[in-house]
């Protein structure tokens, strides 16, 4: 009798498996963005095209570079001249550590990014942060080439 | 007739022998069949199984399937080696009588496992087998199980872990469940789903729909609950789920991202790391009280934390020292010590079910291994070796580690392949773990109770 009650429970956990999807909560979700800010659109081209949208980092590094500094005076100017906008900063990592890493290497990015604009004037209830490690690369090959585009903190407008 | 043969105690000696040779243990004659799992098997014991017989039709359909489950599990775990049935002399293996041993000998098989199906009056299927050492001549186990028909598949595995327990001497893996990312899409825009399958890759079912990023899914104790990262919202949050209920929910009201959970031993509380202004450090969250408590505080990154399995220790992954290395530190955070100290860097750090090893990933001059080590970082051995090697989890009885493994497409990182494997500790029978669509972020479920 034993037995069969553990089969029983068994079968219960199996039913039970599946009407998962139709729990609501963290496993689903509307929406569907993978990206922060999908609004602005029009502003978010022009910091782009005109400001640069994202700096870039060097392995397993979160300081801000020279090159970067540049980018984000004008990013930071470029907002004091838009106080209405607010933004958000994606930190991002290349493939070459582990996910769990990365998921903090790009959180320490996307702060460092905040904090370099908030040191520059800028409100730092303007600016969330988000982390998608390793998870967006935006360019495809195993090659230095692509995981230095990887490594980025990009600000997108929200 | 021994109709129900229970196990006893001393069936269950655990053989901790030395690793030096690499031999099949399995004896002749008066000693018993017995295959000793620390050593890696070089000759996988030759076993036979008949497919289980029935009177009906419907019966015989059955104990035909199970006969083949049965084998597959047994093979895949390295240990044994299916006889070929075009071989068998002896057929319809019933039983009531006793093998003709001499004829499974002459064949070349050391056990024999028959069995017989029967569909009972009142609806239930009843399934019997006996396990045979052919070369002593006798009965080593004999069990039967009741259950509904459309749960044999079930019972297949039961008896195969009976028959793993049997020889081996160890509680084994194969009634298990696997939960994993499953992965789809280009890499600028993948899509990732939680996954459930059984140990082998059977009943697979997707747990969401791939509108919400997941990843790192890890089993609790009892396998009815879930913790994972969901990005529900663009909120990246550690989300609790249950499978009994279906119910989920973002585990604790952290303003910052939380991250890389793992279940105490005890499935009491969560440990996870919590990133606040850029900087992540680790903490516990207790299940009932919800309160959760700091284990460490420091500027450099601390995470993929992992408890030993009786609650003292924590190993987790930090920064601290310059490059990602492992550490571990007590339950409370105190009397913290750097245990990794190989060339290259280290993550994933994951503390066996049985207390004596820690696997972790390495990478290396960009490439990535799977090794263990003890809990103070002495005799570390590397188990794998590929472009990219990560995520280790455990069987539950420690003898065994799954892993994903990225192998690349061309130079424009075009037609990559992610896919799940796994290696016995002795590091043998390295294997992929066959599913629909690439795969990550394997979780090993305990034994299902």
């Amino acid at each position: 009798m034993r037995r069969f009650l553990a089969m029983s429970a068994a079968i219960l956990l199996l039913a039970a498996c599946e009407t998962q999807t139709a729990g609501t909560g963290g496993a689903r979700g509307a929406g569907g963005a993978s990206y922060a800010g999908a609004g602005s659109t029009s502003a978010q081209q022009e910091l782009g095209a005109n400001v640069g949208d994202r700096v870039f980092f060097d392995l397993n590094k979160h300081e801000i570079r020279a090159d970067a500094q540049k980018t984000l005076k004008a990013q930071a100017e470029w907002l004091q001249q838009r106080s209405s906008l607010n933004i958000t900063i994606e930190g991002h990592c290349d493939e070459r550590g582990t996910r769990e890493y990365n998921l903090a290497l790009g959180e320490r990015r996307a702060n460092a990014v905040k904090d370099y604009l908030v040191a520059l004037g800028v409100s730092a209830n303007r600016i969330t942060t988000i982390s998608y490690g390793e998870e967006r690369p935006v360019a495809l090959g195993h090659n230095d080439s692509a995981w230095a585009q990887n490594r980025r903190g990009v600000t997108k407008v929200n | 007739m021994i109709r129900h043969r229970k196990r006893n105690e001393k069936d269950f000696w655990i053989g901790v022998l030395s690793l030096f040779l690499f031999v099949l243990v399995a004896l002749p004659a008066q000693a018993e069949l017995r295959i000793d799992i620390t050593r890696g098997v070089v000759e996988p014991l030759p076993v036979a199984i008949p497919e289980f017989v029935g009177k009906k039709t419907q019966e015989q359909e059955i104990g035909q399937k199970i006969a083949f489950v049965i084998l597959a599990n047994l093979e895949r775990s390295g240990l044994f080696r299916g006889v070929d049935p075009g071989a068998f002399i002896e057929k319809n293996v019933s039983l009531n009588i006793q093998p003709r041993f001499a004829d499974w000998r002459v064949i070349g098989t050391q056990a024999l496992i028959n069995g017989g199906v029967k569909l009972e009056l009142d609806g239930r299927l009843r399934v019997e087998f006996r396990l045979w050492d052919v070369v002593a001549e006798q009965q080593m186990q004999g069990l039967a199980y009741h259950t509904m028909p459309n749960n044999w598949r079930r019972v297949a595995h039961k008896i195969s872990e009976a028959i793993y327990q049997r020889i081996t001497g160890e509680q084994g893996y194969i009634d298990t469940r696997i939960i994993y990312i499953a992965e789809s899409g280009p890499a600028t825009h993948r899509i990732k789903r939680l996954a459930v399958m059984d140990q082998d890759g059977e009943n697979h079912r997707f747990l969401t729909d791939g509108e919400t990023l997941v990843l790192t899914p890890r089993f609790s104790k009892t396998a009815q609950k879930i913790v994972f990262l969901s990005y529900y919202q663009d909120i990246p949050r550690v989300y609790l789920f249950d499978i009994e209920t279906g119910i989920q929910e973002r585990l604790g009201d952290f303003p910052g991202m939380t991250f890389a959970p793992r279940f105490l031993p005890d499935d009491s509380a969560v440990v996870m790391s919590y990133a606040k202004e850029g900087n992540s450090d680790i903490y516990v969250m207790d299940l009932d009280t919800r309160q959760s408590k700091q284990l460490t505080s420091n500027p450099p990154i601390d995470t993929s934390p992992s408890f030993s399995p009786d609650g003292e220790r924590v190993v987790f992954n930090s920064d601290r020292g310059g490059s990602p290395q492992l550490y571990t530190m007590n339950a409370d955070g105190r009397n913290v010590r750097r245990i990794s100290f190989g060339k290259g860097h280290y993550g994933t750090p994951v503390w066996s079910p049985r207390g004596d090893l820690i696997a972790f990933t390495k990478i290396y001059q960009n490439r990535f291994f799977i090794g263990v080590m003890k809990p103070d970082g002495s005799g570390e051995r590397l188990l794998t070796e590929s472009f990219r090697d990560e995520g280790p989890t455990w069987s539950p009885n420690g003898r065994v580690l799954m892993f994903f493994r990225q192998t690349p497409g061309n130079s424009d990182g075009i037609g990559d392949r992610i896919r799940l494997y796994s290696i016995d500790l002795t590091g043998y029978n390295e294997r992929e773990v066959v599913t629909p669509l690439d795969a990550s972020d394997p979780a090993w479920s305990p034994l299902i109770p």
